[in-house]
């Protein structure tokens, strides 16, 4: 795991080019701590900050072919490389180091850019090949690993983290009003664009081709769903996902450090660190987080996980004032605005893995995306049962049922409920049916915006952009797999692997591996019927049949708790004051000029009263705080404009 | 009396679910639901409200748009329970 950046095109002289690549790889350096290297030619330049995970002596990077034609800056890791090497020795090809990266090397010499089908991993790359002239940029399935680009003077750059543009000569870090609105409206950019004007992502499951002036990005996997009714449901589903778990698992404990695991206590992490504790036995180590609020801590059931798999565990208890004085520093990490403070103790917990001399953890994660997790395929699947009779005084008090943990809804009436969870036989066809409620209500927070920044999207629809973006045939798929989709392919790789992910784990140089993201069981995921996974008000029913002799029963009947963290509530404390002061400081809105001063300065107060209850309060609050922080942290700092080189 | 009820509603609404902006007019039949002003959260600020400013006890029964969702069915529901 590391982190790579470069750039193509004529616009950095050769001289000058190993110390922008040298600045550029510096600003990953919490990615890659171990080492870094540099490689340029004229018009082209890789640099790479490396995570030793596999092949320690050797994996040197940006890494050469032996023909000298072929330079490669990867991140990330090919988990299949033992197969696919012994696939090439056995046709004669010789190679110099352990490497996965070598592997790709390999690879692309043979196959061109289709050898990508033949990679189970979680990567991001960059290869030059000075055969073709072109440079070649890629990123995985998932969206596990991230990549950048931007074009500044007709010169391409790119990097795992927007901080390593900020390096070069040219570059001004601009809010781009669309995306905060997408993030305020959906929760995250809809790539390719970033909070950055001028800043693409280069979209998961893509790739780039530059050559000369040509850009062409394309995608080279999709996320498809069987046609509603034509599901290809296996004999003995559960057995066959046991199996493909088993070895997803297995395929990610190869590294030559040691691998743990996170554990949450919840289904997915305890399947996940069941199986690796069954290929790793007795060697196992598991992190976990703890909150000082009863209503968020699990420790409870991760000591139950732990005792029954006899793995090592240890944990780190996060509490309100920890989230405060956290939180700055994980928005410069996330590098956008975020809705919730979720990632700061995931930030803290791979700050735990790393003090516990570790780089590499596997999660649960993709679970709840893939076989029906989530609490809003449960709410859609109501809404729509509400929808057949409408009026009907019953049907929506299954949505207390369906919130236990939300105590504001165990007082309304059906009624109320009803209107919530825009329940009615309304909106049926929309494609984005299942998430217009927390669509809708995580926009209230918009009513926060400047004018100004009210003119600069001049009514511009994020929900409507995000409907332009569904693929043709999804109007096709069973409504489970419509919201499946909507979750995997959007908030997946732009919040959960993202802010909750990849981010707050590199910080610490922490890698996560995700045994649910394995190619296999996406495809596998994707093929089932839709019972197999929602049952009634059950969740990942074939998932818990898995898991069934593996756990505590009490673990694996557990209905989900979605991971939660106090939100305003963190920033009350007296520790917390001076950040909320400087960040919404009559001084620093105006100067950012993204929200109204004055309806902030009543949020701020409500905020530090403790009375900043409600999703929707705490959704602005947390967005306007988190906004001010990102644009003092990247905007208000106004990189150097000097002249490339 | 009612106008008097419908200006102090109307005051908290504005104050607690608009943040203080009233660039926009509140008209008495404008649905809080419809218009995203009141969450389930809201609800419940909304029925302390009443309970602490008015003087009301509210039931849980009561707890429905019918009687909520507007700022004019809001006011008819307090005339109505203070004169029961």
């Amino acid at each position: 795991m590391c982190g790579i950046a470069g750039f193509f095109g004529s616009a950095v002289p050769p001289d000058a080019a190993p110390a922008l690549l040298r600045r550029m790889a510096a600003a990953l350096d919490h990615r890659g701590p171990d080492e870094n290297g540099v490689h340029s030619e004229p018009g082209i330049g890789l640099a790479h900050a490396r995570l030793s995970v596999v092949g320690l002596a050797d994996g040197q990077q940006p890494m050469v072919d032996a023909s000298g034609a072929l330079v490669v800056s990867f991140n990330g890791e090919i988990f299949n490389h033992v197969e696919l090497r012994a696939r090439l020795q056995r046709r004669g090809r010789r190679f110099a180091t352990g490497s996965d990266t070598e592997v790709l090397l390999h690879l692309y010499d043979e196959m061109g850019t289709a050898c990508l089908d033949a990679l189970n991993g979680d990567f991001a790359f960059a290869l030059w090949d000075a055969r073709r002239g072109r440079l070649w940029l890629a990123r995985d399935r998932m969206g596990v690993r991230p990549l950048y680009h931007a074009e500044i003077g007709g010169t391409l750059y790119f990097a795992s983290e927007v901080k390593a543009l900020m390096a070069v000569p040219g570059f001004s870090a601009e809010p781009d009003p669309f995306a905060l609105d997408q993030i305020f409206t959906l929760w995250a950019p809809i790539a390719p664009r970033t909070a950055f004007k001028g800043v693409s992502e280069l979209p998961p499951g893509h790739m780039m081709i530059a050559q000369g002036r040509e850009r062409t990005v394309r995608p080279w996997w999709r996320l498809e769903f069987p046609r509603d009714g034509d599901f290809d449901t296996p004999a003995d589903p559960a057995g066959q996902l046991g199996v493909l778990l088993e070895d997803a698992v297995r395929l990610r404990l190869r590294a030559d450090v040691p691998v743990g695991a996170y554990l949450s206590g919840g289904l997915d992490s305890s399947l996940v660190t069941a199986l690796a504790a069954r290929q790793a036995p007795g060697r196992l180590e598991t992190f976990s987080l703890g909150f000082r609020s009863a209503e968020h801590d699990e420790s409870g059931w991760q000591a139950q996980v732990a005792e029954r798999l006899g793995v090592a565990n240890r944990r780190v208890s996060c509490a309100e004032e920890g989230i405060a004085r956290d939180f700055a520093r994980v928005v410069e990490h996330a590098e956008c605005p975020v809705l919730r403070t979720a990632p700061a103790p995931l930030y803290r917990l791979a700050g735990l893995v790393r003090d516990s001399g570790m780089k590499v953890v596997l999660t649960g994660e993709g679970a709840d995306e893939l076989f029906a997790g989530y609490d809003i395929f449960h709410e859609a699947a109501v809404r729509r049962f509400c929808a057949r009779q409408p009026g009907s005084p019953r049907r929506p008090l299954l949505f207390r049922r369906l919130y236990p943990y939300l105590p504001q809804l165990q007082r309304q009436s059906a009624d109320y409920l009803a209107r919530f969870f825009a329940a009615g036989a309304d909106g049926l066809a929309d494609p984005l049916f299942s998430h217009r409620p927390r669509f809708r209500a995580t926009a209230t927070a918009k009513r926060f915006y400047s004018p100004a920044l009210k003119d600069a999207l001049a009514g511009y629809d994020a929900a409507a952009d995000l409907a332009a973006h569904l693929p043709e045939e999804f109007g096709r798929w069973h409504p489970l797999n419509q919201a499946q989709y909507l979750e995997t392919r959007f908030l997946l790789p732009g919040y959960i692997l993202s802010s909750q992910g990849d981010r707050v784990m590199m910080a610490h140089g922490v890698e996560g591996r995700f045994p649910f993201l394995d190619p296999r069981v996406v495809a596998f995921a994707a093929g089932l019927r839709p019972g197999l996974k929602r049952r009634g008000l059950r969740e990942k029913a074939i998932v818990k049949e898995v898991a069934r002799d593996l756990l505590p029963a009490s673990v694996v009947a557990r209905p989900k708790q979605p991971f939660r963290a106090p939100d305003s509530r963190a920033f009350c404390g007296p520790a917390a004051r001076p950040l909320v002061d400087a960040a919404l400081s009559r001084e620093a809105l105006a100067a950012a000029g993204l929200f109204n001063l004055a309806m902030v300065d009543k949020l701020k107060s409500k905020a530090l009263d403790g009375e900043v209850t409600s999703f929707k309060d705490n959704t602005a609050f947390i967005g306007v705080l988190s906004a001010q922080l990102w644009h003092r942290g990247f905007v208000a700092k106004r990189p150097h404009r000097g002249k490339t080189g | 009396m009612s106008e008097g009820f419908h200006d102090k509603i109307r005051a908290f609404i504005v104050e607690t679910f608009l943040f203080g902006d009233d660039s926009e007019p509140l008209p008495g039949d404008l649905s809080l639901l419809e218009n995203d002003l009141v969450d389930s959260t809201g609800v419940l600020e909304l029925v302390g409200f009443l309970e602490a400013d008015f003087g009301l006890a509210v039931d849980d029964a009561d707890i429905v748009p019918a009687n909520l969702d507007t700022v004019d069915r809001i006011a008819a529901f307090v005339e109505r329970k203070k004169a029961a």
